[in-house]
């Protein structure tokens, strides 16, 4: 069995310039593994400030992690040289989150589409080309009449979103790393953009990792999902058991948060107990404990994940019955 | 409250037009609104369908190549369009505020938020005492959940949602009549965006103003507004109040834009409408939704319906229920 992708105890410090002592822990002992044989989609979900993005920037290579190891098909990214380098690049994709801000306004959308297929040679003539791009853009629910020639400003965010995801169905990647893809994008377009992601997953085989805030969504296109708060996992497992029974009271908190399109569910059962302006920088044990409502002694030391059932783990002491839960066997839970 | 109901914002008959190269292009074609004090308004539609022209175009800050063609937008008696430049100076932000999308990154990164505060302020009352400024620019941030140090800090200093709050903060300052809000928590997350949303509804309440909240997420709608208005190619489809819009939507698109929404009871059901929105620019004949509606009938293609208003009250653009107007 070979993995896709291996996270190895994965930690990430951001530290301030070479004199300050003071530093941010962006993710720590972050263990995941994808299988190459069963493509799935785990969403990663937390507020800003959780290490979402760190995630994905780690994943694509563009940062190194401060320890542990990242693999991608038994090969350490950080070490692939040469043509391994090119399938990499190749074979994972990545959207962001903000359509505006990825489009360079000197050139048209055609050359956001067009340099990948040349620089991964995937079409023999001009033809060829334009027949993938005009596949890509259908693919995403966009009229290539109306998107191609046309700068970045002449067109609107969603219409930018699209385009992006049609960028990376052009190279047929194997894992996609999606950051808040949606976001930014109309409720009505939603839709299509899930079911685009989702399809690419069913027929071509192509892990996502869906990295969210928006739990509705992630609701509806993953499998599994892991709750990130500070770089922590809050809670792990299947997307359906979390969703509907969460157990963490930072997910919990999640949850109440959402605004559903339903006027006899009010938001706001939950309390939202401290104000992030007064939040403690920095503190050993949990997290959340510090806007935590059930928040105890003991969760001020280090907190390690308890295992509520067979796809449920939750890091919080509320649950210090259950067994604990190693880190490195997070997979474990997360269906596929 | 013995105030007589005389809807303290009114948008009439309001027409803009961008004029671009490849011809003239209605962005809003007579929209016609009205809001009263302390009344939230929800105004939806896709990207492209002119929630954020007819937000400008009430501010009066539509740029060539856009025109206002022909309107009123009557705040509190007065006809916005009819005032001078520098009359409108001193309306916007003391009659009428707008938060822009993404005003959070509109912050000033050089000057503290205080300076920021105390400017605005200054532009509107020149002649204000140095304490008394100071006070309500503290009250401002107060309101909003802010800590007094806020007054001090730099924007960079400050997260997503604190931003925002000082956002609010600056466009409550003067105690307007009408708040504009676009898409004020589009880059927030959940949590931070429950608490703008909590800070928005709590300040409207304190100053009784009435507030359009733009965007397209209709479950912030269903939990914020009390009426919702539905844009669609530049054109009013429906406006009825949330809880009419949400159990019973009239216009196809309205249903359709209702359906789309992911709920809890139906996993993996992604309901999307149809087809595209049409661009601006070559607009479909008669209703703009016909090509992507399910229930178009022969009179749709040939005859943009007009907003009229159904027995109980609502108004809806569509020939299925002209009968009834």
């Amino acid at each position: 069995m070979t993995d896709l992708l291996e996270f190895k105890n994965v930690t990430k410090i951001y530290s301030r310039g070479l004199l300050s002592k003071t530093s941010t822990t962006a993710l720590s002992n972050i263990s995941l593994k994808l299988d190459d044989e069963k493509p799935t989609i785990v969403t990663v979900a937390g507020e800003s400030g959780s290490g979402k993005t760190t995630l994905a920037m780690l994943l694509l290579g563009f940062i190194t992690p401060t320890s542990g190891q990242i693999l991608y098909k038994g090969q350490d990214i950080s070490k692939l040289r040469g043509s391994d380098r090119m399938v990499f690049r190749r074979e994972v994709q990545a959207v962001f989150q903000d359509p505006f801000a990825v489009f360079n306004p000197f050139y048209t959308v055609d050359h956001l589409l067009t340099v990948p297929i040349k620089r991964f040679k995937l079409a023999k003539s001009k033809r060829e080309a334009r027949a993938i791009m005009y596949e890509a853009l259908n693919a995403v629910g966009l009229a290539p009449e109306d998107v191609l020639g046309r700068y970045p400003h002449q067109i609107s965010g969603g219409q930018r979103q699209r385009i992006n995801v049609a960028r990376a169905l052009v190279l047929k990647p194997k894992l996609l790393v999606a950051d808040e893809p949606v976001s930014m994008v109309d409720a009505s377009l939603r839709a299509s953009i899930l079911e685009t992601l989702r399809g690419l997953q069913r027929n071509y085989g192509v892990s996502i990792i869906y990295i969210t805030h928006d739990l509705t969504t992630a609701y509806h296109i993953a499998k599994s999902i892991i709750v990130l708060y500070r770089g922590e996992v809050m809670e792990a497992g299947d997307v359906d058991t979390i969703i509907n029974n969460p157990k963490h009271p930072y997910t919990r908190l999640l949850i109440d948060s959402i605004p559903w399109p339903d006027i006899n569910r009010h938001w706001g059962e939950t309390e939202i107990k401290a104000k992030e302006s007064e939040l403690t920088a920095q503190n050993s044990g949990c997290k959340f404990a510090p806007r935590c409502p059930f928040s105890f002694w003991p969760c001020f030391q280090t907190t390690p994940l308890f295992r509520l059932n067979e796809h449920q783990a939750a890091s919080c002491f509320l649950y210090e019955e259950h067994p604990r839960l190693e880190a490195e066997r997070l997979t474990e839970l997360l269906p596929v | 409250m013995n105030r007589t109901m005389e809807p303290v914002l009114k948008v009439i008959d309001l027409q803009v037009s961008y004029y671009t190269d490849l011809g003239r292009a209605i962005a809003l074609a007579g929209a016609t609104l009205s809001l009263n004090a302390e009344e939230k308004l929800g105004l939806v539609g896709e990207s492209g369908s002119g929630k954020s022209t007819m937000a400008l175009a009430m501010m009066r800050m539509i740029k060539p190549p856009g025109r206002v063609e022909r309107g009123q937008v009557i705040v509190d008696g007065t006809d916005l369009r009819t005032l001078s430049d520098e009359e409108m100076l001193r309306a916007r932000l003391s009659k009428i505020a707008y938060i822009p999308q993404g005003a959070m990154n509109s912050l000033n990164p050089v000057t503290r938020i205080g300076a920021q505060m105390m400017d605005a302020i200054k532009a509107h009352d020149p002649k204000a005492r140095k304490s008394e400024i100071l006070e309500r620019c503290m009250q401002a941030l107060e309101s909003v959940d802010l800590k007094r140090p806020v007054f001090r800090m730099y924007a960079h200093e400050l997260s997503g949602g604190m931003k925002q709050r000082v956002c609010i903060a600056i466009s409550i300052l003067l105690k307007q009549k009408v708040i504009i809000c676009d898409e004020p928590t589009s880059a927030l997350d959940v949590v931070t965006q429950r608490q703008v949303m909590e800070t928005i509804d709590r300040v409207q309440k304190e100053i009784g103003a009435a507030v359009i909240l733009i965007g397209h997420d209709m479950g912030l709608m269903a939990q914020f507004v009390d009426k919702v208005a539905v844009l669609y190619a530049g054109r009013l489809m429906e406006v009825s109040t949330v809880r009419e819009m949400f159990t019973n939507p009239k216009h196809p698109y309205a249903k359709a834009l209702i359906n789309s929404l992911p709920s809890l009871d139906n996993k993996g059901v992604f309901q999307g409408i149809p087809g595209l929105a049409p661009s601006i620019l070559r607009l479909p004949s008669g209703c703009a939704f016909h090509p992507r509606c399910s229930r178009a009938i022969e009179v749709c293609t040939t005859e943009i319906p007009e907003l009229g208003t159904l027995v109980d009250g609502r108004s809806v653009a569509c020939h299925l229920f002209s009968d009834n107007a």
